[in-house]
Parts: structure tokens; C-alpha cells; sequence
């Protein structure tokens, strides 16, 4: 049927992937441990938007939707990103 | 002869029904973005006083609550798999483990806040007035966003069980699944968001 054209994921995929978010949970949580000062912020953000880049591209499928799909989906994390620019620049300089 | 006509003329856009669950999702992530980003400011503000208020919470049941919503959140993308190779069997099975960890992580829950209201520590408790503006922040912040997050997951919960009977109905198979794609994204979500909260929340210092 036409309707159908979504993708069909692996078990296989989605198990590796779920060895590659634990791997990166158990990574935050000892990178927390060592008082590395605002490092650690910035780090453990960096590990938890990777972790979160998986999550939506192979469990939310978004590899393999449309890049009208894709693009709006960025869009989000873009607005999201401008969003707490602005506030951060509004309150460094009251 | 002519049932079977009327089936393959049946009107169904999963494509529009897959971008109106994103677009739902969209509002979602808004939601809670906005939540992180009071959170972000107040943290800059009172950068010690959340340092001191997050030492109170257990990094031990937020890691396994972590590693239980990734579980599921493989468990129920693997449902999904299954039912589109025609696994009705397996299916069910996997969708019912995503059920069991959705529960594991509302029991967890349920023990991490019972021991902090034990504690008298609440919103609107006398010792939360007692707080001072960071501390207080801070444990309303973790109140409402872990709060909200759970209510999620109970929404999700009922989602799942809803494909659940579906699935076992017949109602959801390899042919028409779109409804389970839509509860999957909206776990994945849930998943999402707790990838976030539990550095944030759990692991600053």
C-alpha cells in the first residue's frame, strides 16, 4: 500500500543504539564526578545532545522521513537555541 | 468482493497524521524548553544554592530511572519494527516491557518524592518557605519539571495500553500502524526530554 512508505528498523540498529545511549549515560555520570568547573556543563550538554540527536534520528526515525520533516524539526532546536541567546544576552546586560 | 473494495478505498493520510503528531511534539519540546530556560537563568543567579540543592537528590535512582527510559524507549521503537514485519506476537511482548519499564520509573519516582515530602520538603510546605530564594527555586523547579515529565509518562502509558488492545484487536497491523508510530514518537519524547532533565537536575555541580 502507498500509504505505507515508512521505514523498517532494524532490531539489530536499535539495539546498538541503545548500547551507545548507555555508553553516553554512563559517561555523564563519571564525567560529573571530576570537578572540571564550567567544563562539565558545557560537556555534559554536549554528551546529552548527542544522546538526544539519536534518540530522534533512529528511534523517531527522522534518518529516514522526509526533509520537509527533518528541516522543521531543526527549525525547533534552532528557535529553541535563539530563544536562550536572547534571554542570556537581555540579563548579562540590564 | 465488494468489503474488500471498500477497504482499499478508504480514506487514510498517514503522512498527515505522522506530521500532526510532530507538530504536537513541536509544542511539547516549547513547553519544556521553556521551563529549561527559567531554569538555565535562575542557575546562572544562584549558581551555589542550586549546587548545594541538587547534592539532596539520589543520583542513583535518576541513573536507573535514565537506563530504564532508554530500555523502553528501544523496547517500544522495536514494536514498532515488529508490526510492520507482520510480529503480532512480538509485538505485544515488547509493547507490554515498555508498559513494565514506564512503571518501574513511576515507582522510582513515587519513592524519590515520598522520601522528600517525608522530609517536609514540598511545594508549600512550611519548611519550602523556610528556604532561601535559591534553594527554594530550585526545589520548585525540580517539583514541577520532574512532575510534569511524570505526567507525560502516565499520559504515555494510557497511549501505549490504547495500541496495546489495538494491536491485539487486529485494529493496528502491518498494513495500518500508523497509531502506533504516533505513541512510539510520543515516548520517544518523553525519553527526549529525561535525556535533558537528568543531567540538568541531577548531575550540576
Amino acid at each position: 500500500m502507498a500509504n505505507n512508505s515508512s521505514h523498517t528498523t532494524e532490531y539489530v540498529v536499535l539495539a546498538r543504539v541503545l548500547l551507545l545511549l548507555m555508553f553516553l549515560t554512563i559517561l555523564t555520570i563519571s564525567i560529573t564526578s571530576y570537578h572540571l568547573g564550567a567544563f562539565t556543563v558545557a560537556i555534559t550538554l554536549l554528551i546529552a545532545g548527542t544522546k538526544g540527536y539519536l534518540v530522534l534520528s533512529y528511534f523517531m526515525h527522522l534518518k529516514y522521513e522526509s526533509l520537509l520533516l527533518r528541516i522543521l524539526v531543526g527549525m525547533v532546536f534552532v528557535l529553541f537555541a535563539l530563544i536562550i541567546v536572547i534571554t542570556f544576552i537581555d540579563y548579562a546586560y540590564r | 468482493m465488494s468489503e474488500n473494495k471498500l477497504h482499499i478505498e478508504e480514506h487514510r493520510d498517514d503522512e498527515a497524521s505522522k506530521l500532526g503528531m510532530w507538530l504536537f511534539i513541536f509544542t511539547e519540546l516549547l513547553l519544556f524548553g521553556g521551563l529549561f530556560l527559567v531554569y538555565s537563568i535562575f542557575r546562572a543567579q544562584y549558581t551555589t544554592s542550586f549546587h548545594e540543592s541538587s547534592l539532596e537528590l539520589s543520583v542513583t535512582i535518576g541513573a536507573i530511572n535514565t537506563i530504564v527510559l532508554l530500555f523502553s524507549s528501544m523496547t517500544i521503537a522495536m514494536a514498532l519494527s515488529a508490526i510492520q514485519k507482520n510480529n503480532k506476537k512480538l509485538a505485544l511482548i515488547l509493547i507490554g516491557i515498555t508498559l513494565f519499564c514506564a512503571a518501574i520509573f513511576l515507582f522510582n519516582k513515587y519513592f524519590e518524592w515520598g522520601a522528600k515530602i517525608e522530609h517536609g520538603l514540598y511545594p508549600g510546605s512550611t519548611l519550602m518557605t523556610l528556604l532561601d530564594r535559591g534553594h527554594l527555586l530550585y526545589f520548585s523547579l525540580y517539583f514541577f519539571m520532574t512532575g510534569l515529565h511524570a505526567l507525560h509518562i502516565v499520559i504515555g502509558m494510557i497511549l501505549l495500553i490504547v495500541c496495546y488492545f489495538k494491536v491485539k484487536s487486529q485494529n493496528i497491523n502491518n498494513q495500518n500502524y500508523v497509531l502506533l508510530e504516533n505513541g512510539a514518537l510520543y515516548w520517544h519524547l518523553v525519553d527526549l526530554i529525561w535525556i535533558f532533565l537528568f543531567p540538568l537536575i541531577y548531575l550540576i555541580t
